[in-house]
């Protein structure tokens, strides 16, 4: 016999998910490869670059790490929001989000089982890929410290708002929408300035820069790699801004899952 | 009690909870209440017998219908799938010597409307107009009261296939709240023949196995109110037969109510107590699968579905005669 229902959030439930993903990757060797593979190609790819301008250019030199800085910090980005994107659509691949939607699971519960175990699969993928920056280009991101930790935060924070939208997309228009899990995110690529400062951008797109929370996060990491200072300042509005980017992410989501029940979506997603 | 006179009085205690599609809000069902509404289906209550009429009286009735659809309409742009119907399903919680639950079969063809009502009971779908009312909760704005309550299992919805099926059963169980998830998966795996395959992929399993499996889950939290669709489709006929008496010993067992939607008229013959046809999103018929055999002069229930579905019968003479 079931417990009487649970009037609010239910952390129980979310372990429940956050079980159910993890059973998924334990059984799937492949699926651990892939989380590693693309960041360990995109890390060598531009950690070999960096070493070879390092050498050819003072200010590179000086900035040692930066690329591989920004490669590392992208990937939390990028991995952050494809994990969290991924596990919700093996729902939909799986044919399963008919029997989720009828159990008493809750859509925030569901967000942040995603939350966590999008932060598994980064794990999963980066560690390795940190260890091997370590060995081969003498890049410790860990030895970052504090700024790390403020650097991951921040960007994980804005992978789950992205992931919350791309969910939410994929809920209301079915499986036609699940290329936006690899592609939205990339956007972010030029306008956040993962690669160079903002002041590279024409004025106009500065504005823009200035909007999104990860521009905050590189310009602190080059801040901080080439000037030697944490700009406590940046973080600080990065946070903001993520909070307010969650905040709006989860309304829209709501606002989709709505549309979806409006629609029919959810029983032809579940078919 | 013998077979007929429990089939009769399971049928009445549908006509009187039938007619009453909407009950007073925050006052209990009683069967005099029941009893005093005018009837809007085909029905009469000729067919309760003395014996039966005495055994109402010693029976306790849930306060609320384990669903309540009242004028229920869904319209997607240019199409009405669900066209203003109304019913209710008594709950299952009756005492007595009577037998308890209920099972209601969801006739009509393709885009008839079932799919689309199952899913508005279940909250999956927003209906434009009307009120869905399940175990006393409005839906779907209140489906969280009672969503740990219900279940339901449909050949069209799978489980994750590289979880074996005691990992599934497993995150179903904590989603559901079960108590002892463990000793629950055990007594089912018994019931439902799984203890063979229980640590081996779903992906892996035979339709057959898949469907039990399907089952064990709708089963987990044994729920008041399960909704089946199509639950015995694409399987064998042995494995068929194993299901629905599984789905009998369920509801006699738990009291429950069963809402099932299906193609199959020899089911719905066999499980149902009242059938409920659709056609274009309104309900075409409404009554118990015997008296709808009479009325239409048909030997089974599959030249009755033929006859509403291609208009044959517009008005059968019972129909007629048992209008109020």
């Amino acid at each position: 016999m079931s417990a009487p229902a649970s009037a609010g959030f239910s952390a129980a439930r979310v372990f429940a998910m956050v079980l159910r993903y993890w059973y998924v990757l334990r059984s799937s060797w492949p699926r651990l490869m892939e989380l590693v593979y693309w960041p360990m190609v995109q890390m060598l790819t531009w950690g070999f670059l960096q070493h070879y301008i390092g050498q050819n250019a003072g200010y590179f030199a000086r900035a040692g790490g930066t690329f591989i800085g920004a490669v590392l910090l992208w990937d939390i980005l990028f991995r952050g929001q494809l994990g969290f994107s991924v596990s919700f659509l093996e729902e939909m691949w799986a044919r399963n989000l008919g029997n989720l939607m009828m159990s008493p699971l809750r859509p925030m519960e569901f967000i942040a089982a995603l939350m966590v175990v999008s932060v598994i699969r980064l794990l999963i993928g980066m560690v390795p890929v940190m260890l091997v920056a370590s060995g081969l280009f003498g890049f410790n991101l860990l030895g970052l410290g504090v700024a790390l930790a403020a650097f991951f935060f921040n960007l994980i924070f804005t992978s789950w708002s992205i992931g919350i939208v791309v969910s939410g997309l994929v809920l209301r228009n079915g499986l036609g929408a699940e290329s936006l899990a690899w592609t939205l995110m990339f956007i972010f690529l030029p306008l956040t300035c993962v690669y160079y400062p903002v002041a590279t951008l024409p004025a106009v797109l500065q504005y823009v820069a200035w909007l999104l929370p990860p521009t905050y996060v590189f310009e602190g990491m080059r801040a901080l790699l080439i000037d030697h200072v944490f700009r406590t300042d940046l973080m600080g509005t990065a946070l903001v801004l993520n909070a307010g980017l969650f905040a709006l992410s989860a309304f829209v989501f709501l606002k989709l899952l709505d549309s979806a029940r409006r629609h029919g979506s959810l029983v032809q997603a579940g078919e | 009690m013998d077979a007929c006179v429990r089939r009769h009085a399971t049928r009445s205690l549908h006509v009187t909870a039938r007619a009453s599609a909407s009950p007073p809000r925050g006052l209990g069902l009683s069967l005099t209440h029941l009893l005093r509404e005018p009837r809007r289906t085909v029905t009469s209550p000729r067919i309760r017998s003395p014996i039966v009429e005495s055994h109402f009286r010693s029976m306790t009735v849930s306060p609320e219908p384990a669903v309540s659809v009242d004028r229920l309409v869904k319209k997607y742009k240019s199409t009405t799938a669900v066209d203003g119907i109304s019913f209710s399903l008594p709950a299952g919680s009756v005492t007595g010597s009577l037998p308890a639950g209920s099972v209601t079969g969801l006739l009509g063809g393709n885009g008839a409307g079932k799919t689309t009502t199952i899913a508005m009971i279940m909250g999956l779908v927003m209906p434009t107009s009307g009120r869905v009312e399940v175990l006393g909760a409005e839906m779907p704005r209140q489906r969280y009261h009672v969503l740990q309550r219900m279940n339901f299992e449909s050949p069209y919805v799978d489980m994750p296939m590289r979880l074996t099926v005691r990992q599934n059963l497993d995150v179903f169980g904590r989603l559901y709240g079960v108590a002892d998830i463990a000793g629950r998966i055990a007594r089912l795996s018994q019931e439902l023949a799984l203890t063979e395959f229980i640590d081996r992929p779903t992906g892996k399993l035979s339709s057959g196995q898949k469907t039990r499996v399907s089952l064990a889950k709708a089963l987990l939290n044994e729920p008041d109110l399960l909704l089946l669709d199509e639950p015995t489709a694409s399987l064998d006929p042995d494995t068929a037969d194993w299901v629905r008496s599984h789905l009998e010993r369920y509801r006699r067992e738990h009291a429950a109510t069963l809402l099932l939607a299906s193609h199959n008229m020899a089911e719905v013959e066999r499980l149902c107590d009242r059938v409920i046809i659709m056609k274009r999103g309104r309900i075409e018929d409404d009554d118990t699968p015997a008296r709808l055999l009479t009325r239409y002069g048909r030997q089974n229930l599959e030249d009755v579905f033929l006859d509403v579905a291609r208009g044959r019968v517009e008005t059968p003479a019972a129909f007629a005669e048992d209008r109020p």
